[in-house]
């Protein structure tokens, strides 16, 4: 899978939970629960979607890699490149 | 003869609109069924029948607004005699709407490209409503602040309406009023005492992270499911906190049905509740929270969710805020508030270390209880989350 698709993945699940979000205006640096009404309940959905949709099981201690869509892109990318072996 | 009328399904409501029968004349029914689909300000409330017995005559056809006690339907016992016919509604549902759709007031706003991806949730009684009257769901655009596709959304679309959406301030004027007459009513009516306490929950936070490590994503359990199971126990100890006020009297409920204060998008919100949290332990009550939140949020919600709460706890620790002071839902006589949790030095065995600090609060009413009680029931609390792994 390559970037532009885990970042399809990532927006796509987060829209699921976040319907009403603007989605093309959303920074990819900043933070996204500052950008988006997300509470931790909306986090663990969203969370749980990524293991559905890319197969990957995200543990609670790595979270805070994914606080903005860039480190969420870069840490998927990572683990589906280590899981390739 | 029984006389099904329609709930209060909050305490803000003053009518409903009945949506579908789910019964029809003669059908038996037995307490606890679903046997209509009613739509309120916060969403479809699938409503429940507390008798069993007979369906005699349905007096209401859908599409009714009806008031908070109006009378719906006949129930007769077996074997009891069935009522002279009067004119029985069909179970059919009607077209027309209760009122005519408002003219749009404000011109279409550009399309939205997110929107053009239409993740939209579909309300239960709108899925139902669509699949009657052959609508295609995916060409219904919602105008709910929710952006759930209503039931009003796919009639207006079965009109072949091709004039935009109402403007979306409607629903949220709506739910913003509902709010607002609870909480007057509630200020007006209870006496309300606070009380509050800095909690030390390094521990259950440790303990937590460690259950969560040894499970799958699927199963991990929020912070806020230990806080309900701490409260459910506290309560034990102090029972003039879980039970309603009706009738200038207190009546104790030995069951706790814990609502939860759920944020709806778009500003709204909602408490339904758990019922019968006292016999869940902590992965059962994360599965019932993530259930309701998502039932409250999509729509599903189970008219006893609604009736039934006997105390409340609110959480707004997400938001940053520190301390909530909430406003008790009458006739409940407490609610219980957490803020977030805060990394704060803190004094343990005479050294200063950082730890990790929540803010309990409790409002209560001073009719059921004195402030010495609700003072035992936050040092309860305090107690029960120093010791987590006991609270399993």
């Amino acid at each position: 899978m390559n970037t532009d698709e885990i970042r399809q993945a990532l927006i796509d699940a987060l829209a699921e939970i976040a319907p009403e979000g603007d989605f093309v205006a959303l920074k990819a640096d900043r933070p996204v629960r500052e950008q988006l009404d997300i509470d931790s309940y909306d986090f663990l959905r969203w969370m749980i979607a990524l293991n559905e949709r890319l197969g990957v099981e995200i543990p609670e201690a790595d979270y805070p890699k994914l606080t903005t869509l860039n480190g969420a892109i870069d840490y998927l990318a990572a683990a589906a490149s280590t899981s390739k072996r | 003869m029984y006389e099904f009328r329609m709930p209060l399904l909050g305490a803000d409501m003053e009518s409903g609109l009945l949506v579908e029968w789910l019964i029809q004349s003669g059908q038996k029914v037995k307490r606890g069924d679903i046997v209509a689909v009613v739509e309120t300000e916060k969403g479809a409330v699938d409503v429940e029948i507390w008798e069993s017995g007979v369906v005699d005559t349905l007096l209401v056809p859908p599409g009714t607004e009806v008031p908070v006690g109006g009378i719906m339907a006949t129930l007769r016992a077996e074997g009891e005699a069935a009522a002279v016919p009067t004119e029985a509604v069909s179970a059919a549902p009607s077209i027309a709407p209760a009122a005519p759709a408002p003219p749009p007031r404000v011109p279409a706003a550009a399309p939205d490209p997110a929107a053009a991806a239409a993740h939209y949730k579909v309300s239960p009684a709108a899925r139902r409503r669509a699949e009657q009257l052959g609508v295609d769901l995916s060409g219904v655009t919602p105008s709910g602040p929710e952006r759930v596709v209503s039931l009003a959304d796919v009639e207006r679309a079965a009109q072949g309406a091709t004039a935009p959406a109402p403007p979306i301030p409607d629903k949220q004027e709506a739910m913003r009023q509902a709010i607002a007459t609870a909480m007057a009513k509630s200020k007006r009516e209870i006496p309300h005492y606070y009380l509050g306490s800095s909690i030390d929950i390094t521990r259950a936070i440790d303990w937590l992270a460690e259950e969560n490590r040894k499970r799958s994503i699927k199963d991990r359990v929020l912070l806020a499911a230990v806080l309900l199971r701490a409260v459910v126990l506290a309560l034990r100890d102090v029972p003039e906190l879980n039970g309603l006020w009706v009738d200038k009297r207190f009546q104790h409920s030995d069951a706790v049905h814990l609502a939860v204060g759920i944020a709806l998008r778009g500003g709204g919100l909602i408490a339904p509740a758990i019922r019968d949290a006292q016999l869940k332990a902590v992965p059962e009550l994360m599965a019932s929270l993530s259930d309701l939140i998502r039932r409250a949020r999509g729509g599903g919600l189970r008219s006893s969710e609604l009736t039934d709460a006997t105390v409340t706890v609110t959480n707004l620790g997400e938001q940053g805020v520190e301390t909530v002071y909430g406003v008790i839902y009458p006739p409940q006589v407490a609610l219980v508030g957490f803020g977030r949790v805060s990394e704060r030095p803190w004094v343990v065995d005479g050294a200063v270390l950082a730890r990790k600090v929540i803010y309990a609060t409790l409002s209560a009413d001073h009719r059921a209880s004195v402030g010495h009680r609700g003072a035992l029931f936050l040092a309860g609390l305090e107690r029960l989350l120093q010791e987590p792994e006991k609270l399993a």
